[in-house]
């Protein structure tokens, strides 16, 4: 190893490993995180590959720091190429500058222009014909060793990352020599990418994707009925739920359509199960109908929705936030329903978690905006707080006299009969109703109904998690989402520059708190709004549902690129001195 | 699993009547409507069986027939158009200790509703589905469904669609349900006696009931002359089954086929663990 001497270790660094199909290069990037972590470091991993079913060039795309983490930064510091098959494909996604360090094989040939155009250091190191030398070893194994070295993750911390994944002894030999010879050739490549130390103090980190999180949100907070449809990128979440479901009592059910599984978890809640599905924009697409229903009905229900790029099939693995307009408006009707985002992958528990709580509370359907981002990235965070959400619905007992199942109460929520309970039934309906649940078409039920529904969301006590606040100042950045990662790092940075600004990151999306709004925003001059959409539905439900003060700006950029801090802070600061 | 017994020989009466599972909510169909009779059967069929109405969910989709659940005592689901499958499966997968019952139409449970039928049918989710075909769409006033001739004249298709009629039994043999039959609804008692044994067989149930539209299809009055108890006992082989009913006039009613595939139920509430013993899994 190269000394520390004279650097002082870097807060942050981006490292991306790559390879065509069956080199290996996630593993190398799950182990490189799952060392880090062990070390104490924070840090997250997205993949990127091809669009081949199997095989194909891959990425691991990691970004590994001394704090949290919920973007990925403006440049990748480390490139490690085990081959350069199709690599170019990847130029947009993995930035380089010229601090970077490029380590290639020179058997493999050259690295694209694309990439030394950057300025970038390129060093050579023999990864095939190394791991070749080491019987039993392959050559991704001195991809972590290398990737490890110039980042500064110890080897202790790596050797035992690969010896839990490796169950036989001599290839775990092999392995380890593997990775030692990359880290002393990494030491070659000088000691600028290496990351300050890790906090002193790193109890109780979790390692997780926000797809596994949000899983775990809904049964923490009591699901225990899931139905689904496979779907890119919400798969995960499904798979997570499935066994674990089944170790809580609880059932998960492959549907034979989206349409299928909405109407499922409709009638496994209305027989007063919490319950959930999970899908992405084309799924939401066909199961605007069914929420419709549980609006009319008043069947609590919780749809997550990873978003991906859009419109149609559009760019199923990739991110962007362009369902918004969808969660909020597509239903026919004035059918109130609760959207929510959560702002970061460990928020993807507590806000799924919450969503459950309001769903199963106000007898609404709740939708959950999550993306790809979020749901398959992994990320090592804190352990999030206890959240003291669960499903606790209203119930009536049995042979409650002159039971009304949709009562006028003065909440709007009227007590739930649950099936099996004698002397109450009653007909859930998706035809207008009066307040026994007999369909009605008049003037009077139809109008009291529905400010009966509208009623119940004004119930919510949405004042602790409605919004994270944070900063000061006469500028204002709104946002929601994945985009609030990239948002509050160019912020912090702009405070570096002198120009303080506001973040309002907005978890309760529907129903809209214009009255929160304008007190946070209270004495603002300019407020940029930033989402990762073509079309700044944001900036748009802004303007037609609050009063936003001052002058405003749209910061929008459509997947499939994430939104990097750089550009949003030359915009703020640029903005402040205008 | 709520799979009714079938009664002892020397069982006490039923302590229910039919009367015990009707709503005081009037129903809106035409009079002489077929589905007047099967609302009937189903009260009936309930009675037989002397099931307590709360643990009965009759569960409905959109059309003439799918009003049923509200002119019960039981609990009722009207859902959306050609959904009803969908939301009874998970009512039931959520809560195995329910009789789920679903009632729909042809355009309802063979047009709109087709992906959900062959899957419930595959699924075999016990589960009992009753379909009042009347070869017509009653509520939007008289278009043709899926069980319509091909040369019924309507304004929608002038002429006639052109289009095969096809045939759910065979349908629901080829997807895997578990028990088939054929009921009329001229005959209330009878087809009371189908739906019975249809709940009392575990899986999935179906039972298709010739219920005459008299508004838009008056000529279905003539059915009563045409219907007839199946000159066969149902049989278990299913190819059999498929082979009688794709040769048959359309007119034998009874039980048709009989399986004995176990039902599909995950097992609802048999993990003991708690979610601090997933989160473990998280931690580094």
């Amino acid at each position: 190893m190269t000394s520390k001497q004279g650097h002082p270790g870097r807060a942050s660094v981006s490292v991306a490993i790559t390879g065509s199909g069956g080199a290996g290069v996630m593993t190398a990037g799950n182990m490189l995180l799952e060392a880090a972590a062990k070390a104490g470091w924070y840090g997250l991993m997205v993949r990127s590959s091809g669009p081949q079913i199997r095989g194909g060039e891959a990425a691991a795309l990691l970004r590994l720091a001394t704090h949290p983490v919920d973007s990925l930064d403006d440049v990748c510091d480390v490139l490690v190429a085990v081959d350069w098959q199709n690599i170019h494909r990847f130029a947009d996604e993995i930035p380089l500058g010229a601090a970077s360090v490029i380590v290639g094989d020179p058997d493999q040939g050259d690295p694209p222009e694309v990439y030394l155009a950057s300025g970038a250091r390129y060093g050579k190191l023999a990864m095939k014909a190394t791991a070749k030398s080491i019987p039993g070893s392959w050559p991704n194994m001195v991809a972590l060793g290398v990737a490890a070295g110039l980042v500064g993750v110890p080897l202790e911390a790596v050797k035992g990352v690969v010896a839990s994944s490796l169950k036989k002894s001599d290839a775990l030999a092999a392995s380890i020599t593997a990775v030692e010879a990359g880290m002393k050739a990494a030491a070659e490549f000088g000691d600028g990418t290496r990351l300050a130390p890790p906090p002193a103090k790193h109890d109780g980190h979790w390692l997780l994707t926000g797809n596994q999180a949000a899983g775990f949100g809904a049964i923490r907070a009591g699901v225990r009925f899931v139905a689904a449809y496979p779907i890119t990128p919400a798969t995960e979440l499904l798979e997570y739920m499935a066994p674990a479901l089944t170790q809580v009592g609880g059932v998960l059910v492959q549907a034979e359509d989206e349409l299928a599984s909405i109407n499922m978890i409709i009638g496994a809640s209305y027989g007063g199960v919490p319950a959930l599905t999970a899908t992405a924009g084309p799924g939401l697409s066909l199961m605007v109908e069914a929420l419709g229903l549980a609006v009319a009905a008043e069947v609590p229900i919780v749809v997550v929705d990873v978003m991906r790029g859009g419109p149609s099939t559009g760019i199923p693995a990739k991110s962007e936030q362009s369902d918004l307009s969808l969660a909020l408006h597509g239903l026919h009707g004035d059918a109130p329903r609760i959207v929510l985002a959560p702002n970061s992958i460990a928020d993807c528990v507590t806000t799924t978690q919450w969503a459950v709580h309001l769903a199963e509370q106000m007898q609404v359907p709740a939708i959950v905006l999550s993306d790809q981002f979020f749901g398959q990235a992994r990320a090592v965070v804190e352990r999030p707080a206890d959240a003291p959400y669960a499903a606790k619905r209203a119930t009536v007992g049995a042979n409650a006299q002159g039971y009304k199942r949709y009562a006028l109460t003065d909440t709007g929520i009227s007590p739930m009969s649950i099936p099996g309970t004698p002397g109450v039934t009653y007909t859930a309906d998706g035809l207008e109703h009066n307040e026994r649940g007999i369909p009605s078409s008049g003037a009077t039920d139809h109008r009291k109904q529905l400010a009966k529904r509208e009623r119940k969301l004004a119930q919510g006590d949405y004042a602790r998690h409605w919004a994270d606040l944070e900063g000061e100042g006469e500028i204002a950045v709104i946002t929601f989402g994945s985009s609030t990662g990239p948002v509050r790092e160019a912020l912090a940075r702009a405070k570096g520059d002198g120009v303080s600004a506001r973040l309002v990151s907005l978890r309760l999306l529907a129903p809209a708190q214009p009255e929160r709004l304008a007190a946070a925003l209270a004495g603002v001059k300019r407020v940029l709004v930033v989402e990762q959409n073509h079309g700044g539905q944001l900036a748009r439900y802004l303007r037609s549902d609050f009063e936003i003060p001052g002058e405003v700006r749209s910061f929008r950029q459509p997947g499939p690129l994430p939104i990097r801090p750089a550009a949003l802070h030359r915009e703020i600061v640029e903005w402040s001195r205008a | 699993m709520s799979a009714v017994p079938a009664p002892a020989a020397d069982a006490p009466k039923s302590a229910h009547t039919a009367a015990d599972y009707k709503s005081d909510y009037k129903p809106i169909w035409c009079p002489g409507c077929g589905d007047y009779s099967v609302l009937s059967s189903f009260t009936k069929a309930f009675a037989i069986l002397d099931l307590a109405p709360e643990r009965i969910a009759v569960v409905s989709g959109i059309g003439c027939s799918s009003r049923i659940p509200a002119y019960t005592s039981c609990y009722g689901f009207h859902g959306v158009h050609g959904r009803s499958l969908a939301a009874a499966t998970g009512l039931k997968l959520a809560r195995p200790d329910l009789t789920v019952v679903v009632a729909s139409g042809d355009g309802d449970g063979y047009s709109i509703g087709g992906n959900h039928f062959l899957h419930a049918c595959r699924r075999n989710a016990d589960l009992t589905y009753v379909v009042m075909d009347n070869h017509v769409y009653g509520m939007t006033k008289g278009q043709p469904s899926p069980t319509t001739e091909p040369d019924w004249d309507s304004k929608l298709s002038p002429g006639g669609t052109g289009l095969r009629s096809f045939n759910p039994l065979v349908i629901a043999l080829a997807a895997g349900a578990n028990f088939v039959a054929r009921a009329f609804a001229g005959d209330p008692n009878g087809t009371a006696e189908i739906i019975a044994e249809a709940i009392r067989t575990p899986g999935f149930s179906f039972v298709e009931v010739m219920s005459p539209c008299v508004t838009f299809r008056p000529e279905q009055r003539e059915w009563k002359h045409h219907v007839r108890p199946s000159p066969v006992p149902a049989t278990d082989d299913a190819a059999k089954a498929a082979r009688r009913l794709m040769t048959d006039d359309g007119f034998n009613i009874g039980v048709l086929y009989k399986g004995d595939r176990p039902p599909y139920q995950p097992p609802m509430g048999k993990g003991r663990k708690t979610p601090a013993d997933l989160e473990r899994g998280f931690a580094i």
